[in-house]
């Protein structure tokens, strides 16, 4: 559960997340599909050349996604439920890859944030990437 | 047996030779401990653990976690030999320390955010491949003895 102390550090970290979309949502995926290469099973479409233009527009797509729900903190269902129906019904990406994703995104967030990405910080994302996961499966059955 | 290349040895080496124990053993267990606050199932003993302040200062944290890191350190001293090195520690966590080994890929995923947030840039990917792929299978050793 998302306290109002969470909530304020995720918007918080935001800020500094805002400028670089394109930047940190490309290093997030480009090191999931690097650290785990089994994810790379649902993108055989894309060219994952590092820099690739497919990783820098997918790469900011989630991310604006994930700024949206920062954005819904109160009401993550409704702001994500065209996604989760997308995820439920079309792309049916095993939820376990979420974890995955989660992991590289905060690993982005330490080596560019540093000492900023202090333990309450991660603790509360750690919390908001589990949220949007949880809601991104809700439909799958 | 682990499969490692040269590459994945010497950017395991490389960081490891950078890393002060005491201090990202500390960091890396009171994270544990304020991210999934369940951890803390294990610590009655540690005394005050009531905030992510008190977890942080808590001395038998720090010492604690500067155990755990330097124990982790002898797999990177045997990175062909991992499974024999964790032989005993796997029985200790089974039988005498009762810990799910969930516990261990959750301290593995913090560390590896530990490391990022230390290393920022020179944490490349790369890095974080060969590291994620360390921290697995130091889990991996530990479970192997549950009964």
């Amino acid at each position: 559960m998302l306290t109002a102390a969470d909530k304020k550090l995720i918007q918080q970290v935001w800020e500094k997340v805002l400028g670089h979309q394109e930047d940190f949502g490309a290093e997030a995926l480009e090191r999931m599909f690097i650290t785990y290469p089994q994810t790379k099973t649902y993108f055989p479409h894309f060219d994952l050349h590092h820099g690739s233009d497919h990783i820098r527009g997918h790469g900011k797509k989630v991310v604006t996604a994930l700024g949206n729900s920062v954005k819904s903190l109160d009401n993550l269902s409704q702001a994500l439920s065209k996604l989760s129906n997308l995820h439920a019904y079309n792309l049916r990406v095993d939820p376990v890859n979420f974890k995955l994703l989660s992991q590289c995104f905060q690993v982005v967030l330490a080596v560019h944030l540093g000492n900023s990405y202090t333990p309450e910080v991660h603790a509360a994302f750690d919390k908001f990437l589990s949220a949007v996961a949880a809601v991104l499966a809700e439909k799958y059955r | 047996m682990v499969h490692w290349t040269a590459e994945e040895k010497q950017l395991i080496a490389s960081v490891w030779s950078k890393v002060n124990v005491e201090e990202c053993g500390a960091e890396a267990l009171a994270r544990l401990l304020i991210v999934y606050p369940w951890t803390q199932r294990f610590f009655a003993s540690f005394g005050n653990l009531s905030s992510p302040t008190a977890i942080i200062g808590n001395p038998k944290v720090r010492a604690h976690g500067r155990k755990v890191l330097t124990s982790f350190g002898e797999a990177v001293k045997n990175l062909d030999n991992i499974k024999a090195t964790y032989a005993k520690l796997s029985e200790l966590h089974c039988e005498k320390l009762h810990v799910d080994p969930e516990n261990f890929r959750l301290l593995g995923d913090i560390l590896i955010i530990v490391l990022a947030s230390h290393f920022a840039r020179d944490f490349t990917p790369a890095c974080q491949f060969a590291w994620q792929k360390l921290v697995s299978v130091v889990a991996h050793a530990l479970a192997r003895k549950y009964h």
